[in-house]
């Protein structure tokens, strides 16, 4: 017989409130609603299964690191595969973007759902463009000294400082691929916790 | 399926009651990685990727004598754009952009990179070369010493000797010819001996650490000259054509940057001195706008209006709408 719940440790209340939250029935469904049957929905999933192909192709790249892929063609490679999974991912994400606001599918308290997601995309803005910067050729070198001048401008250039490229590498491989991936990982929860967002009336002057 | 799985006014608040689907999670991620994967090893090993050698200090000067040497002069005498560039990097009085009226955030933060342009990219190299040369030593010595009109009287009459002097191959084919110039030849021909042969490239990110990966002062400087900005342009990777959301060579590049671009090829901004500042401030508020939708009203009853998701739910509604009104339930309607 399994011992009962323990809620006085924090264990056992982290247990109980993500169990309660995340029933494993809900977590890992095998059934949605009827109405979750349009192609539109699969660019969410596509949006992670780029992102998955980023993450795999960034860590094969940084197993030999930075200046690698310049002088090899599996590295050169390799950091095409970067570069045209970034793309899809970016396609798929911003399909996913505009299906869910047609959908208004912030409605019945999923507002931080939609937030989540659009934090993302921004963030997802900031990873690419650092992956731009860390390039180390003639597209790095521009683009660092063109977009200088904005982020000075806004003042962030201060502290984020584009001609720099050793802090520009470590957002572009640690700090943003782990914020997107968090939020991503948070987004996902939310949508597992209050499932996803129901048609909107079938006819408008239904009150 | 019966029509009575379809209510016509569903809760969004509310656990779905109606009718289900079959779904698989993990075969649809499985099938989603594998579709992605395969679209992606195919798309890199049609297209594979730009990769441009970047402009070193020496293809410069080898490339575009003049253009490096002028740039030079004008690091040595403050006329570069650094040297009138204001925070983050040099303090000019008035310079930064301002958002709206005078308020500017470069100013206000003040100087938080500071570079001074005849030490970082002129002076500061040559102390290298110089400890093993007598007459640079000298040279450096005498133009540190001599007072700041000194010195413009030197490098003006250079830089107008500049302007007449012709290169061939990269080599000058005819001398600046006699002048007052004061030490400003000697220290010039200098860096540019250490720019061909690439000692400025490494003088430019030598600090008294041994490793080294900020570019900061070696950017600065290639982006004061014009052979940056020529490579640039043959790539179309101009402000005017787009700029940073292009890529080297037919690559879609950062097409998410679409929007920040478009500000800067229209008016008030394609002219305006103050364009970044009032761009920037334009995409912050327009991000956290983006982040706000589900709080804004008239933006989030857009959906409603536009009608697209009759599209994206059309066999949900032709069910729905089969029902007759009683068998659904009706529920008040949250936006």
């Amino acid at each position: 017989m399994s011992a009962p719940e323990k809620a006085s440790t924090w264990t056992g209340r982290v247990r109980r409130a993500a169990v309660d939250a995340f029933p494993p029935e809900r977590l890992l469904p095998e059934t949605q609603p009827v109405y979750v049957a349009s192609w539109v929905y699969v660019f969410g999933v596509l949006s992670l299964a780029a992102f998955a192909v980023i993450i795999a192709s960034g860590c094969v790249l940084a197993l030999a690191g930075p200046a690698w892929w310049h002088g090899s063609s599996i590295g050169h490679f390799v950091n095409s595969l970067h570069l045209w999974s970034t793309e899809l991912f970016f396609f798929f994400m911003v399909v996913h973007l505009w299906a869910k606001f047609f959908m208004a599918a912030w409605r019945g308290r999923r507002a931080l759902t939609w937030m989540t997601g659009a934090v993302v995309f921004l963030i997802s803005i900031g990873a690419a463009f650092t992956g731009y910067l860390s390039q180390q050729n003639l597209d790095s070198q521009w683009i660092a000294g063109q977009a200088k001048d904005g982020l000075n401008a806004s003042g962030i250039g201060s502290f984020f400082n584009v001609l720099n490229y050793g802090q520009m590498l470590m957002w572009h491989i640690v700090l943003l691929p782990l914020a997107v991936a968090v939020l991503v990982g948070l987004h996902i929860l939310l949508v597992r916790r209050v499932g996803v967002c129901p048609p909107l009336p079938a006819r408008e002057e239904t009150p | 399926m019966t029509v009575a799985g379809f209510p016509r006014n569903p809760d969004p608040s509310a656990e779905w009651t109606g009718a289900k689907r079959p779904y698989d999670l993990i075969k649809e991620a499985t099938v989603a990685l594998v579709a992605v994967t395969l679209l992606t090893v195919l798309l890199a090993a049609l297209f594979s990727s730009p990769d441009d050698k970047p402009v070193t200090v020496s293809s410069w000067a080898a490339a575009a004598p003049k253009d490096f040497l002028t740039t030079a002069l004008s690091e040595l005498d403050g006329t570069s754009g650094i040297a009138s560039y204001g925070p983050p990097y040099t303090k000019v009085p008035g310079a930064g952009q301002n958002i709206i009226g005078h308020l500017s955030i470069e100013r206000l933060l003040g100087v938080q990179i500071p570079i001074n342009p005849a030490e970082a990219f002129v002076l500061g190299p040559l102390s290298i070369p110089a400890q093993t040369s007598l007459p640079l030593r000298a040279a450096l010595r005498d133009y540190r010493r001599a007072g700041a009109a000194r010195q413009q009287v030197w490098t003006t009459a250079f830089g107008k000797a500049l302007a007449r002097a012709q290169f061939q191959n990269g080599r000058l084919v005819r001398p600046f010819g006699p002048g007052s110039y004061g030490p400003v030849p000697i220290l010039i021909e200098n860096l540019f001996a250490m720019a061909r042969s690439g000692a400025l490239d490494g003088a430019l990110i030598s600090t008294s650490r041994f490793y080294q990966t900020n570019f900061t002062k070696a950017l600065l400087f290639l982006s004061d000259g014009g052979y940056l900005k020529e490579r640039a342009a043959q790539q179309h990777l101009l402000g005017s054509q787009w700029g940073m959301m292009n890529e080297t060579g037919n690559y879609p590049g950062q097409a998410w940057l679409w929007l920040y671009t478009f500000w800067y090829q229209v008016p008030p901004f394609a002219t305006s001195t103050n364009a970044d500042a009032q761009i920037w401030a334009i995409m912050a508020i327009l991000s956290v706008a983006l982040v706000c939708v589900p709080f804004i009203p008239g933006v989030r009853s857009l959906p409603r209006h536009l009608r697209i998701y009759r599209l994206i739910w059309r066999d949900y509604y032709r069910m729905a709408e089969r029902a007759p009104p009683a068998v659904a339930p009706v529920v008040p309607q949250q936006e």
